[in-house]
């Protein structure tokens, strides 16, 4: 599903994000990206949402060479993955249930069908009755439950989650990581970057550890081990 | 597809200028003092014409005639006079009506009117008030009144054509009424420009706020036009907006300088210009406006859209 060939990202400043990286996902798979910060795992999620280019190397998303896009290829590949961040990145004025209607909308969605996703969304992350809320009336469990809701409403192929339970408590950590697990279980093919110990070991799925820019371990049932 | 994607860009460009207020009042308060500067400025130049226009109208040929000039001859010569299509009218003032014209004017002053009364016999000549359709021809009819017999010959009627004073006085005005005028275009273009400049970068700064909403946008896959078409719909609504309040604003201010313009000689009344041209100065306005706050939010966005 997703290949990383020989991938490596210099950045101008001539520092080494990622150096000869090959990775290979598969579908349906959950895979969980660990390191250090600054190892490079953001820059390796960058290079798969196209928003930074590889120095050397590819990345195929089902046999499309990400990089090699146009724009408007671009906008359409991007509606097949789902992204959730650390920061939510949720637009502020806008309601929970506009929020998620954006994704819809953004996809060029019909209006009967972002009337009848938007709140089935909404109910599978437990938030139907704040619907109507702004997020600044979220707290960042909620926040975070609403960007799943819009990742998941075009009923992508992929979810990218960067440090999705960064921000929160243990509690709404747990639940925000069921919930991908259960969003995983449809089908869906998560790439989750963490810092979280507890939740790696948890898993019990796939886990690739960057450290200094390469790949340092891949392990199918893995732990967090740096 | 069209319909649907037109309608949710301007629902969604009205919910975000209604929900971001306090971004949307800054910038709708900043166009509207360009959009007054503008206004002000296009007046300023309306009215100098007017003047310009009134100072030229006042401009007349007048022939004196000598003392003892037949009534038949001097109403013969402003007949014929009638007839040349450069003249606009003709207008023949009696030695009696020079002298009660006079009598009227200068009815407060008693010394004035002691000195006349002790001439005992009327000073004054008969004249002609010779109006040209177009300015620029009153040299061409001097020099035909010139030419005539009975301004050359010795027993001619015409004593004195009295234009070329008028001219040089008119002519200086003209002068300095045109001069204005350019220096007030040049003054004009720097203050719109300047306007325009503070509109833009305030348009930029609201966008400039919306930069991480944009990225997130573009992330989600959503393409450049659509997440465009809501920002232009906010400066759009910001133009409209801001010409509703020049055009409410313009009327206690056009009508406060409308009675100064009218006593100035302007020849127009400001107040009653805004009111005959309202039609054309809000669609103008709402034009300007509309395509003002488009331009800026479109050129404002473009740097957040290369994510």
């Amino acid at each position: 599903m997703l290949k990383f060939t020989n991938v490596t990202k210099l950045y101008h400043t001539g520092d080494t994000a990622l150096k000869d990286i090959n990775i290979h996902i598969r579908p349906k798979e959950f895979v969980s990206i660990v390191g250090q910060s600054g190892a490079g795992k953001t820059t390796l999620l960058k290079l798969v949402l196209g928003e930074e280019s590889p120095t050397e190397g590819e990345v195929i998303f089902e046999e499309m060479n990400i990089h090699q896009l146009k724009r408007k290829h671009m906008n359409m590949y991007r509606r097949r993955v789902g992204t959730v961040f650390q920061d939510f990145r949720l637009l502020p004025d806008k309601t929970a249930y506009e929020n998620v209607a954006f994704a819809m909308e953004a996809a060029g969605r019909a209006d009967f069908e972002i009337e009848s996703d938007v709140p089935h969304a909404l109910d599978l992350v437990g938030l139907r009755h704040k619907a109507h809320s702004f997020p600044d009336q979220l707290s960042g469990g909620e926040k975070q439950r609403v960007a799943i809701a819009r990742a998941i409403v075009n009923q992508p192929e992929m979810i990218i989650a960067d440090e999705p339970t960064g921000n929160l408590d243990p509690v709404n950590t747990y639940e925000i990581i069921q919930l991908l697990k259960k969003i995983n279980d449809l089908g869906t093919t998560i790439i989750l970057t963490t810092h979280n110990v507890g939740v790696i070991d948890n898993l019990g799925r796939r886990v690739i550890t960057i450290k200094d820019g390469k790949v340092a371990l891949d392990s199918i049932e893995g732990k967090y081990i740096l | 597809m069209i319909i649907t994607k037109l309608r949710r860009t301007i629902k969604s460009g009205a919910i975000s200028f209604w929900r971001n207020s306090s971004v949307s009042l800054a910038s709708v308060l900043i166009m509207t003092v360009t959009l007054t500067v503008i206004s002000m400025i296009l007046f300023f130049g309306v009215v100098m014409s007017s003047t310009l226009e009134t100072i030229k109208s006042k401009v007349d040929i007048n022939v004196y005639f000598v003392k003892g000039a037949e009534e038949e001859e001097m109403i013969a010569l402003s007949e014929s006079l009638k007839q040349m299509p450069e003249i606009a009218s003709v207008e023949y003032v009696s030695r009696e009506q020079a002298y009660a014209t006079f009598r009227e004017r200068h009815k407060d002053e008693e010394a004035t009117l002691q000195a006349l009364d002790e001439i005992g016999e009327n000073p004054l000549p008969a004249s002609l008030n010779i109006k040209a359709k177009d300015p620029s021809q009153y040299d061409a009819i001097v020099e035909v009144l010139k030419n005539k017999e009975i301004t050359t010959n010795d027993n001619g009627i015409v004593e004195k054509i009295n234009y070329t004073k008028n001219k040089q006085a008119i002519d200086a005005i003209t002068r300095i009424i045109n001069a204005s005028n350019k220096l007030g275009f040049l003054i004009a273009i720097f203050f719109a420009a300047v306007s325009i400049l503070i509109t833009f970068n305030t348009v930029r700064l609201a966008i400039y706020i919306f930069r991480e909403e944009i990225s997130v946008m573009r992330l989600v896959g959503a393409s450049e036009t659509y997440i465009r078409g809501p920002f232009v719909t906010v400066g759009i609504l910001y133009g409209i907006v801001s010409a509703i309040v020049t055009v409410l604003l313009m009327i206690p201010l056009t009508n406060s300088l409308g009675e100064w313009t009218d006593k100035l000689g302007t020849g127009m009344n400001l107040f009653a210009y805004y009111q005959d041209h309202l039609v054309i100065i809000i669609v103008s306005l709402l034009v300007a406006g509309s395509t003002l706050g488009a331009i800026s939010s479109f050129l404002a966005i473009r740097r957040y859209l290369k994510v």
